[in-house]
């Protein structure tokens, strides 16, 4: 540690210059200049990304990472194991299977007791994923614990204790298909608590359905400050999400009164906006979780469609647009769950996650990074269905061999041993800082999320606060960030280094979200790491 | 600690004699003993002679020695001291200006003498001999497949094991998986509270996480001890308590501190009132940030204007073993007595030292706003960075005594 301050500060300045640069870029081509200044910062990600996506030649030129700069010919170690009669051509079955059905995931957020696992499980029995036996058994069992309204949550809260607290705790994943798409759908906890396990699964995710309680005081208080509404929708804006469906759920307790439903509408609507959701991305929709009403089907004489004339749920989520996938990026996977044993009964190592870029088929040579162990993949699953291989956005389960379980922790990065991905324990990020109360000052120590992991780390230095409107920097070394406020800052890895990569580079795998105290503080994207390697 | 002796001349030079008797004394004398100080305690040294025939054999020996101390190690963990200096006494085995490392131990007496006794080395052995203020707590924070079983002490929280197990989260159709990790969890933690928390000692039993993590863990704790009838733990379970928190991470526990329920039981304990004080700080920072500075350079100009109401500093900045540096933040400190403030000596061993130490490991809150502070110095600016910059070297070097 002791030479690398001066070097660093080299690389502190020509990255500052740099960003700038894009900043001033981004904002020529911004469109929506009346946006709020903090919340427009968050747009930011997804600007630039349309920079990367449209001059991919520059990407990679000026991609900080030396070790992944360059996407050449990254088949040619990874599949030396497989017969190449065997191999299967990705890129051709992917866009087969895309001109098919299209995969989307699809994750359900909103304030505790919004009821988001009610809706969805109420949703997934609707479209026929889950029988009429498993529910009327949900049923009886509800019933019994004097939980009966608790049936249809039950489909995705399937640990005791979830159940017998009635509230989600964890991501659960399932799927559905409707009549042009696949999902993979992710129920997210809505407790503050639960919030590492949300942005685990929002990471995930290219679309969302913002749940609603439309109940007199609950859409308040899920509104107000301290409710995970803002939170979340911010959270999931900031990891990438643009479309958006708001259920505007429990209007039956309401009586499907329509200026309720409006003055949902109206609020959530402003701020939604704010956040930075294009309005033609976001689409109100009115149901009922518990009596299923607009969910797939509409009710004749239900007294929703005296004034109601627009789609049901699923009509509304089959016209989610797929979002463009890195597809010839090194492959990357970032995993999100892990255990021993195989896919059925087979032995080797498990692992579930959504693949961020890049493609992997089944007999491909794949690297466990940090650690940098090599495993091979014998069988794989995307959705639930067995497969052969799968291509970026699908959601995985792999079963690996020759990979010890020791190997991997919550942070891995399944990625292709061509090119690994870097792992860093400083980097310099550019960061949004939320609705906060205290201002942040170096050294301030915060709880980073990447992906699945949460790892302590510190802001060590505040490099300089950057102007929103201009893109320039408006003070070097500033003492403090305060609340709304865009910035460039250094951050240290506390306990050990992380796999990561720049947000030029990969934009799923370049976000970090930081935490305090059980408050999110900010989101950034990463533009710069410094230190390779442990 | 005991204060066995103190004699200190009018020119502040002299010395004093102490008994440590447990594992914090360790850090007490980590914060006293300077280079260029004269250390005198019992220890022991590989003697070799050899005999007229030629034949050599070795012996060890214990005696007393005195060194001039060159460098002292700290290792938190174990609460080992090692100081390495040069010999100043004669001594029938070991000749003058021969090297020495003393391992001070816990039960021994030592006697330090120092050229000059300062206010802040005059208060830590005050503070260290004042068993009015001992107060030990264990703490547990968790999360699902996280946890770090902590001591804390007035001036110390130690790590005495983090157990990260991974646990297979909820999968469709089966949570068997889940539910095994989960227990498999709950047992590593349980097996490190026996082994780590001496129930004798601790004044209370803390367990916190966010979730339901801190209940399931208390009950099943409680279940085992029932089980395996492990008396020590029934007999304690008043002194365990349940608090919230955000995270499993070691940062967590500034949150604990300020839980009001541990508030009570610690009785302002140093640690709730430096996480007080530095909370405080961030808000005036937020509300009225021309009533709240960090950075020497800042802090040493409200000095001069007597406008510091509470001074907070890290007692890593009276270790540096430049004695001008040193010497520069003990006048800081007397001056701000002196005018009428308060004066916060934070542990670097706690979690909120840990972050002032980041933070320059010296900030104040004024009782008058001083707007031009920050104008004057413009220029300045560059030049604080490197103090930044050493000081985040300096808490590297906190970083590897283990924390």
């Amino acid at each position: 540690m002791s030479k690398q301050p001066s070097q660093q500060h080299a690389k502190v300045t020509s990255g500052q210059g740099k960003s700038t640069d894009e900043d001033v870029e981004f904002l020529e081509d911004d469109d929506d200049n009346q946006m709020d200044f903090d919340m427009a910062a968050l747009n930011l990600g997804e600007k630039k990304l349309k920079i990367a996506t449209a001059k991919p030649k520059k990407v990679s030129s000026i991609a900080s990472t030396p070790v992944s700069s360059q996407p050449s010919s990254p088949k040619v170690t990874p599949l030396a194991k497989i017969p190449p009669s065997k191999r299967v051509d990705v890129e051709a079955e992917y866009a087969k299977r895309t001109s098919d059905k299209a995969k989307l995931n699809m994750v359900v957020i909103g304030h505790v007791d919004a009821g988001k696992s009610t809706l969805m499980g109420h949703f997934l029995y609707a479209l026929g994923q889950v029988s009429e036996k498993t529910i009327r058994k949900y049923e009886r069992e509800a019933q019994k614990i004097g939980k009966s309204s608790f049936a249809y949550a039950w489909v995705l809260d399937e640990t005791g204790e979830e159940r017998i607290r009635g509230i989600t705790m964890d991501i659960a994943t399932n799927s559905f298909e409707t009549t042009s798409k696949q999902f993979t759908l992710l129920d997210a906890p809505g407790h503050r608590d639960f919030i590492p396990n949300m942005i685990s699964g929002a990471a995930q995710a290219d679309v969302a359905i913002l749940v609603i309680d439309a109940t007199t005081g609950e859409f308040e208080a899920g509104f107000d400050a301290n409710g995970q509404t803002k939170e979340h929708a911010l959270l999931v804006r900031s990891l990438g999400v643009q479309q958006m469906i708001v259920a505007v759920n429990k209007l039956d307790a309401m009586e499907w009164s329509k200026p309720r439903f409006d003055e949902i509408t109206a609020k959530l609507g402003t701020f939604l906006i704010q956040a930075g959701f294009r309005k033609s991305k976001l689409h109100f929709v009115p149901v009922s979780g518990l009596t299923g009403e607009n969910l797939v089907k509409k009710t004749e004489g239900c007294p929703l469609y005296d004034w109601y004339k627009g789609q049901t749920l699923v009509e509304r989520v089959d016209q989610f647009e797929p979002p463009v996938r890195l597809l010839d990026k090194p492959f990357r996977m970032a995993v999100s769950d892990f255990f021993k044993g195989g896919i059925g009964s087979s032995s080797g190592v498990s692992v579930a996650g959504r693949i961020d870029a890049g493609h992997v088929q089944v007999g491909e040579q794949v690297v466990a990074i940090p650690g940098g162990e090599i495993g091979v993949i014998k069988t794989m699953q995307v959705n639930d269905d067995t497969a052969t291989w799968g291509a970026a956005g699908d959601s995985c389960l792999m079963t690996l061999t020759g990979l010890d379980i020791m190997q991997l922790s919550s942070g891995t990065v399944l990625c292709t041993p061509a090119h690994p991905v870097p792992v860093t324990s400083t980097f310099i990020a550019q960061l949004v800082v939320f609705d906060i109360k205290v201002p942040i000052t170096s050294g301030f120590p915060i709880i980073l999320h990447h992906q699945s992991l949460n790892e302590p780390a510190s802001i060590v230095k505040l490099i300089a606060t950057i102007d929103k409107a201009t893109g320039e920097i408006i003070k070097k070394n500033p003492r403090h960030l305060s609340k709304g406020s865009t910035a460039t800052v250094r951050i240290k890895l506390d306990n050990r280094p992380i796999p990561l990569e720049t947000f030029k580079d990969n934009k799923d795998l370049g976000r970090v979200m930081l935490r305090k105290g059980g408050e999110t503080v900010a989101a950034g994207v990463v533009t710069q790491i410094l230190t390779f390697g442990s | 600690m005991k204060l066995i002796k103190k004699s200190i001349e009018k020119d502040k030079s002299g010395y004093v004699t102490l008994y440590p008797e447990e594992l914090e004394d360790m850090w007490h004398v980590y914060n006293l003993i300077q280079t260029e100080d004269q250390l005198k305690a019992t220890t022991i040294r590989r003697i070799q002679s050899e005999s007229a025939t030629g034949s050599s054999s070795s012996q060890r020996v214990r005696l007393t020695l005195t060194i001039v101390v060159e460098t002292v190690d700290f290792d938190p963990q174990a609460g080992l001291l090692r100081i390495n200096g040069r010999v100043s006494s004669e001594s029938q085995y070991v000749k003058m200006n021969s090297y020495h490392t003393i391992d001070l131990e816990l039960n021994r007496n030592f006697t330090l003498f120092k050229n000059e006794w300062d206010t802040i080395a005059l208060e830590r052995v005050e503070d260290a001999c004042d068993i009015t203020k001992q107060a030990d707590v264990a703490a547990i924070v968790c999360q699902e497949g996280l946890a770090n079983v902590c001591l804390v002490t007035q001036h110390m929280t130690i790590v005495r094991q983090r157990i990260e197990t991974p646990i297979p989260r909820k999968r469709k159709g089966s949570v068997t998986n889940y539910e095994k990790g989960l227990g498999r969890f709950y047992d590593q933690v349980y097996q490190a509270l026996l082994r780590h928390v001496n129930f004798d000692v601790v004044k209370g039993i803390i367990i916190a996480s966010p979730g339901f993590v801190k209940d399931q863990l208390y009950h099943y704790i409680f279940d085992q001890a029932v089980k395996t009838d492990n008396k020590m733990l029934m007999e304690n379970r008043p002194k365990f308590l349940l608090v919230h928190c955000s995270s499993g991470h070691k940062h967590s526990l500034q949150e604990v501190m300020q839980d009001d329920s541990v508030k009570a039981k610690l009785a302002d304990t140093k640690a709730a009132r430096e996480v007080a004080a530095l909370d405080k700080f961030y808000v005036m920072l937020n509300n009225d940030p021309d009533r709240a500075f960090y950075g020497f350079k800042h802090v040493a100009k409200a000095n001069e204007r007597g406008a510091i109401g509470t001074l907070m500093v890290t007692d890593a900045l009276f270790r540096s073993a430049d004695i001008a540096t040193r010497r520069k933040y003990i006048e800081l400190v007397e001056g701000v007595r002196a005018s009428g403030g308060q004066v916060l000596v934070f542990s670097t061993l706690h979690v909120s030292g840990e972050q002032l130490n980041q933070l320059t490991g010296v900030a104040a809150i004024l009782t008058f706003p001083l707007p031009d502070i920050e104008e004057e110095d413009e220029e300045e600016v560059a030049e604080e960075n490197d103090d930044t910059q050493a000081n985040s070297d300096e808490m590297d070097v906190a970083d590897d005594l283990g924390l």
